[in-house]
């Protein structure tokens, strides 16, 4: 991405988030938990960033708050890209869910719930997506134990 | 004359076997597989059951997709603990006699996944006949399954009526 794009765009979300920085020719904006509807709802009605690409998380096991929670945006008119980051504790993992704005984030919200355990304040329908009923657990948290197998089927002896 | 006596005797009237024998070789040239295929391995398994490989030259190419008419599970690619109690369905509705194939290391084993989602092996919850190692196998190495199994099929008893028979 050419720099004069990605310093009109640095520009026009001035104001928004802690921390502006471009990692990979992408603009990363680390947020405060609050700021993410505000940022988003701009982001999807002003500035065109109609695709939703990823809701994720990064597990960070000796920091607090302990959880990155990543967010992936992308504009077809503009060819641009954002990630807005939201740091969240391990105690009361949770933020907003953007299930208003973006149709997209149902399922990615249920995804990253499953794998990390965190809770999408606002989404209707945060049953397990890709995991079972009854899975203890979020395997891709780091404390999860490597080999922990939580099997439906009874093993033969 | 008796026109009957012009006429060449056949050449062949009747065969003295054993009835486990004449069974078991009806049966391992009819194996039906029913491919429970989940994974990259179909690419595998697709090369196998057309030319050149062709397996029907073994009697096994025509898969069935009802579990119930088909005699030969083939188990292709990794198998998750959220697909295990499809597969262990698959298998209860299989009628008797029936035969496990494990198709590549991941059925085999698990292979290189050992963690949460993946089953180590599809013989924690079936029984196995005929494990084929491989990332994918090599062709060769599935033909060679099929061999076995049909040796194992024509070696073994075939019950038909009761336990004794």
């Amino acid at each position: 991405m050419d720099a004069g794009k990605l310093d009109a765009l640095k520009e026009e979300l001035a104001g928004h988030g802690l921390e502006a920085t471009v990692s990979h020719g992408l603009l990363v904006l680390e947020l405060e938990p609050g700021a993410l509807p505000e940022t988003a709802q701009k982001l999807r009605t002003a500035l065109g960033f109609d695709l939703l690409l990823d809701v994720t998380a990064v597990d960070w096991p000796q920091r607090e708050p302990r959880f990155d929670v990543v967010w992936h945006f992308y504009s077809t008119r503009r060819f641009q890209r954002v990630r807005l980051r939201v740091k969240v504790g391990a105690a009361d993992p949770q933020v907003d869910t953007l299930t208003g704005l973006y149709g997209s984030a149902h399922y990615m919200e249920r995804e990253c719930h499953d794998m990390y355990g965190i809770r999408f304040r606002g989404n209707p329908d945060l049953r397990p997506i890709l995991l079972y009923e009854g899975f203890e657990g979020h395997p891709l948290r780091k404390d999860y134990p490597k080999h922990r197998e939580q099997p439906l089927v009874p093993y033969r002896k | 004359m008796n026109a009957d006596l012009k006429k060449p005797a056949p050449p062949l009237e009747y065969v003295t076997t054993r009835k486990d024998e004449i069974i078991g070789w009806a049966r391992k040239f009819s194996l039906f597989p029913y491919p429970f295929v989940t994974a990259c391995c179909a690419m595998e398994f697709m090369s196998v059951s057309s030319t050149p490989y062709d397996t029907d030259r073994f009697g096994a190419a025509l898969p069935r997709f009802s579990p119930r008419q088909s005699d030969l599970l083939m188990v292709v690619g990794t198998v998750t603990h959220k697909q295990a109690p499809v597969l262990r369905r698959v298998y209860e509705q299989m009628c008797e006699p029936k035969w496990v194939m494990a198709f590549g290391v991941c059925a085999t084993s698990g292979g290189f996944y050992q963690n949460y989602a993946a089953l180590p092996g599809i013989d924690k919850i079936i029984p196995v006949d005929v494990y084929i190692p491989g990332c994918p196998p090599r062709p060769e190495m599935v033909i060679d399954g099929i061999m076995q199994l049909q040796d194992r099929i024509a070696r073994s008893r075939h019950p038909i009526v009761n336990d004794r028979f």
